[in-house]
């Protein structure tokens, strides 16, 4: 009964200082006013730490907290600059975030330095997990653990819904349908048919892009 | 399965898979779950479920859950190479595309498959949330408490860690 009850706090006790420490940090950022950082490039010790910051910050997700750091916090990037690259990486297969830090890292350092920033923003995290992992792996089916882990699951769910319904509205506000077509068939092939996604991508790719390509050259002309 | 030759399997998997991943972790979750659960016997549903809830709660890119499904598989050095094949590939790739494309913007093939990847990426989003809540519980109260996050986070702008963890403290209490 007890061993659970003091890892919750535990978890609770990990996110408080990161969280404030932070938001501290970013109302701090304004008053040491380093002279233009652009013209001395971060070294690679600064890099893996300012990455590691940012990830270990990251709770439900990384973006926020890498614009925060690189834009307003270290000045290393401007915010159009920050969503350019963020674009490419976007539309780049894998993670962004992982991609961002290496193409952010190389940008600025090469190749060592987008390898210090893929290494920072993913070794702690990492190990945190595997930690995680081994302690599941013990008392994974412990019942308080698994209430609590129902509860937390279900509300996981739920955050993932809503951002599945705030992505979605802006495509619905749109008047073609298309789209809405090519969400609702990946949906059902994937979610319901339960289809590999290499074959449903295969085709939803390809059609997908001649679709929007076709759209845009309507609306140009 | 012996050691060395599931290792190889994460490896093969998560590269080909991190290739695919258009849309970030979240679109991933349906193949890692066919992948992990249907089609290797990996993990059971539950477990899944359990691996996907650890790590929204834990810092780091979400694409971590697959430090745990590799943990899972075989144990640490499972979890190294999971982690490194869903990320190393994909993001070597960026890093040649990016000093092929100095300035994205001057092309405009980046913006149109941006464009079209958005409505694959929300369905498979979508098709990682149905997934997901078909693995879970199922219980009355575990509909609503997923129902209530979903409406809170829909409509507020609160920190997604304090909905996780007043699930787990519901969960605790046994009101899930």
């Amino acid at each position: 009964m007890r061993f659970p009850l003091d890892r919750f706090r535990t978890v609770l006790a990990m996110a408080r200082p990161s969280f404030y420490a932070s938001d501290m940090s970013s109302d701090s950022a304004p008053a040491p006013q380093q002279p233009d950082l652009a013209a001395a490039p971060p070294g690679l010790a600064a890099l893996f730490l300012a990455f590691a910051g940012m990830s270990l910050a990251g709770f439900g997700g990384v973006l926020v907290f890498a614009r925060r750091a690189i834009v307003e916090q270290h000045r290393w990037m401007t915010a159009d600059e920050f969503n350019e690259t963020f674009a490419l990486c976007h539309f780049l297969p894998g993670p962004n975030i992982v991609n961002l830090s290496m193409v952010f890292g190389s940008r600025l350092r090469g190749i060592a330095g987008g390898v210090a920033a893929f290494a920072g923003l993913l070794l702690p995290p990492t190990l945190i997990m595997m930690v995680l992992a081994i302690a599941y792996a013990h008392f994974g089916d412990l019942e308080v653990l698994r209430r609590i882990l129902a509860g937390i699951s279900c509300a996981a769910i739920g955050l993932l819904i809503a951002v599945v319904l705030r992505m979605m509205t802006p495509l619905l506000k749109r008047t073609d349908p298309l789209p809405v077509f090519l969400m609702l068939g990946v949906f059902l092939t994937v979610g319901v048919l339960r289809l590999p996604l290499q074959a449903v991508l295969l085709v939803a790719i390809p059609v997908s892009v001649g679709v929007t390509y076709f759209l845009r050259r309507k609306v140009a002309a | 399965m012996n050691g060395q030759s599931s290792i190889w399997s994460l490896i093969s998997t998560f590269g080909l898979m991190s290739l695919f991943a258009v849309g970030g972790a979240a679109a991933a979750v349906p193949e890692m779950h066919r992948i992990a659960v249907e089609v290797n016997h990996w993990m059971t549903d539950r477990q899944f479920t359990d691996a996907y809830a650890i790590a929204q709660l834990s810092p780091g890119p979400n694409v971590l859950i697959v430090t745990l499904i590799g943990y899972a598989v075989a144990g640490i050095p499972g979890a190294l190479a999971a982690t490194l094949a869903m990320c190393l590939p994909t993001a070597l790739l960026a890093y040649y595309v990016s000093r092929l494309l100095n300035r994205p913007r001057e092309s405009r093939w980046p913006g149109v498959i941006q464009a079209a990847l958005v409505p694959l990426s929300i369905g498979l989003m979508a098709a990682s949330a149905l997934i997901l809540a078909q693995s879970a519980e199922r219980t009355i109260a575990a509909l609503l408490l997923t129902t209530m996050v979903a409406v809170i986070a829909s409509i507020s702008r609160i920190n997604p860690l304090w909905l996780l963890l007043a699930g787990g403290l519901l969960g605790f209490a046994g009101i899930v």
